[in-house]
């Protein structure tokens, strides 16, 4: 058992599958440079020493491009791991993940794999508007797409690994407020996300999520850093009596919605945390689902806690304001009592 | 290379199964018995043709919205096109697809990408794949002139330029990006002048002209599979056809589209295998004759075929292992 920050863990599972099976290999920007930074946010660092630099493969800034390349490597038979530095990016990429990796294996009738990765960092961090959005309700909109976002380093290794080797194109959201990544590319602000790794080989498969915090009386949901500040505000509300329990799902796509229903079957509340606009948001698709196939089972509304809708601000005073505080959720769970 | 070595006769009738495949989707389309679109590769087979008659099924062809020569160039069967222009179950997509989606991977022709230039990056990495797992396949993404103007013709050409990787592009300058006249949207005389760009040849080619493209795809494919990277081939071509089904080409002079029926590359190589003594009008009717039958059964067949049933459209969304 180790001690691992979520960028430790994220580069021991790259190592390890690239040990295990010479078809992976990373392509990005930034991601190899002897002298730089093993990408933005260290992910990759050292792996060039060990693997080469054919196999840590740095490209142009051509987000297009380059994941256009992961997406006909991972047709002509590697499993490549594409990283784009900051979410916002991947915008430019739009067409290759959602109308060719998305659909490849859709228009070829199933007989077209696209075993790729896409690394995603999201989430504010006094960057300003495009270095700081999150992206994955543009992601989850996607038929075709994998989508996973581990909030803890043991996740993170495992979800990963799983990411690597699934046959389908797999989106992995990370937090830029949750890597700890040291150095000059730490990040202010950032949580602590620093968990135990177990030395022996693990997966942690992917439609699979998790309670971080067992409660009865209301059901909080939510994903990347938000899990972290539902779990702070369920400790605070617990001195108030309201023992909430968290959820957090890890994998987006294939949601494991049973898990959200049965927690609110117990609890007949709901409350979504996430670091996204509200509008049109992933916290809507959680509130129809629980609307849909639950609610009988509510004694009061869904709330949602959301970023408004606005770009990502920059002055640290409104990001604050912007991005879900722990306040903010625990006065959501005081509205529903 | 010998003239001999040149498969003149092979590449007739590849040219000649083309036209007449079009050309009877034209004729089904107008009778409404295909639901498709229809962007028809009249004018150009010599492009689709020269080019394939290097590759072996192990190679890949990435193709665009106008795919249904190289499909049949790569060797994608033609029942199985027709069908999926049908949308039948049978059809090389299973009805997922549609004409501009038509490919075979069985034979190397990945699914066409219909969106204009994004096949570039797409064939950079599936050559990048060949050279590192070492399968000596070589890659060749098709593209019109249309696609030369995006960001991702830029890219993708530039990364396979600087990596090195066995692929061909073969850009098919039929002078109309849709409507737009290439010369109100390019300020330099030809596309492959912008190999210059990215350090890689580029070759102009006389696209309505079997041999010359069979020759210049020829050196550039044996580049790519000795290791030496990419190349740009331009074709200059022409379609005889509206950009889909519905076009009147109001853009174009019946002067400019009268020029370019003389070239037209198939009755330009019945000349050539007529002149060489390699064949005679007789045997030419004949092989019309040959595939006017071959595209007389895959209609059938395609008429024939079962339609998909409406929650197949719920396969598929994810791989699963294998063809169904």
């Amino acid at each position: 058992m180790a001690q691992m920050t979520i960028a430790e863990a994220l580069r021991q599972a790259i190592r390890e599958e690239m040990r295990r099976d010479p078809r992976v290999i990373c392509i990005g920007e930034d991601i190899g440079i002897e002298g730089g930074w093993g990408g933005a946010f260290t992910v990759t660092l050292g792996l060039a020493e060990e693997f080469g630099h054919d196999r840590i493969l740095d490209t142009p800034i051509a987000e297009l491009g380059l994941v256009g390349v992961a997406v006909g490597a991972a047709i002509g038979g590697l499993r490549p791991i594409a990283d784009v530095q900051y979410g916002d990016f991947l915008f430019l990429a739009m067409d290759q993940l959602v109308n060719q990796a998305a659909k490849m294996a859709y228009m070829s009738a199933g007989t077209i794999k696209v075993p790729m990765v896409m690394r995603v960092p999201v989430g504010a961090t006094r960057r300003g508007a495009q270095h700081a959005q999150s992206l994955e309700a543009f992601i989850v909109h996607v038929p075709g797409l994998k989508v996973v976002a581990p909030s803890t380093a043991y996740d993170a290794k495992g979800l990963l690994k799983s990411a690597i080797r699934d046959d389908n194109p797999v989106v992995v959201f990370e937090h830029k407020l949750l890597y700890g990544s040291k150095g000059p590319r730490s990040v202010e602000g950032a949580v602590s996300a620093v968990g135990d790794v177990p030395d022996e080989e693990y997966l942690v498969p992917i439609g699979q999520g998790i309670i971080r915090r067992k409660g009865k009386d209301v059901t909080l949901v939510g994903k990347l850093l938000t899990v972290y500040r539902a779990l702070g505000a369920a400790e605070r509300l617990a001195a108030e009596g309201i023992e909430a329990e968290v959820i957090d799902p890890r994998t987006l796509v294939p949601l494991d919605k049973e898990l959200i229903l049965e927690s609110v079957r117990k609890t007949g509340r709901l409350v979504i945390v996430e670091e996204d606009n509200l509008t049109g948001g992933w916290a809507a698709d959680i509130a129809a689902i629980v609307a849909d196939e639950g609610l009988d089972w509510l004694d009061a509304p869904i709330k949602r806690v959301s970023a408004p809708d606005t770009p990502p601000p920059f002055a640290p005073v409104m990001e604050q304001f912007y991005v879900p505080s722990e306040q903010r959720v625990i006065e959501a769970v005081r509205s529903l009592f | 290379m010998p003239e001999m070595d040149v498969p003149l006769l092979d590449m007739y009738r590849t040219m000649l199964t083309i036209r007449r495949f079009e050309e009877e989707c034209n004729y089904l389309f107008m009778q409404g018995r295909i639901p498709s679109t229809l962007h028809l590769y009249i004018g150009q087979e010599a492009v689709a043709t020269g080019v394939c008659a290097h590759l072996g099924q192990k190679d890949y062809v990435l193709s665009t919205h106008r795919p249904h020569g190289h499909a049949i160039a790569k060797g994608v069967s033609l029942q199985s096109i027709m069908a999926e222009l049908f949308a039948k179950k049978t059809g090389c997509c299973q009805g997922k697809g549609g004409s501009m989606h038509v490919g075979d991977m069985r034979v190397g022709a990945l699914p066409a990408i219909a969106i204009v230039g994004a096949n570039i990056p797409i064939a950079a990495g599936l050559a990048l794949a060949a050279k590192q797992l070492g399968t000596g396949q070589v890659t060749v993404a098709f593209f019109g002139d249309g696609a030369a103007n995006t960001g991702a013709f830029h890219e993708g050409i530039n990364m396979a330029a600087i990596w090195g990787v066995p692929v061909v592009y073969i850009c098919e300058n039929n002078l109309y990006g849709a409507s737009t006249p290439f010369s109100k949207v390019f300020r330099v005389k030809n596309v492959a002048d912008r190999a210059a760009a990215y350090g890689i040849p580029g070759v102009v080619v006389d696209g309505m002209d079997v041999e010359a493209v069979y020759q210049a795809a020829g050196e550039a494919i044996a580049r790519a599979r000795q290791g030496m990277g990419p190349t740009l081939v331009e074709c200059k071509t022409y379609r005889f056809v509206g950009h889909s089904r519905s076009d009147p080409r109001n853009y174009r002079s019946k002067e400019e589209e009268n020029y370019w029926q003389q070239q037209d590359p198939i009755p330009r190589l019945a000349k050539r295998l007529k002149d060489m003594g390699l064949s005679t009008d007789e045997k030419l009717a004949l092989l019309d004759e040959e595939i006017h039958g071959k595209i007389e059964e895959a209609v059938a067949y395609a008429e024939a075929s079962p339609s998909p049933e409406p929650t197949d459209a719920l396969e598929h969304v994810f791989y699963e292992g294998g063809r169904a």
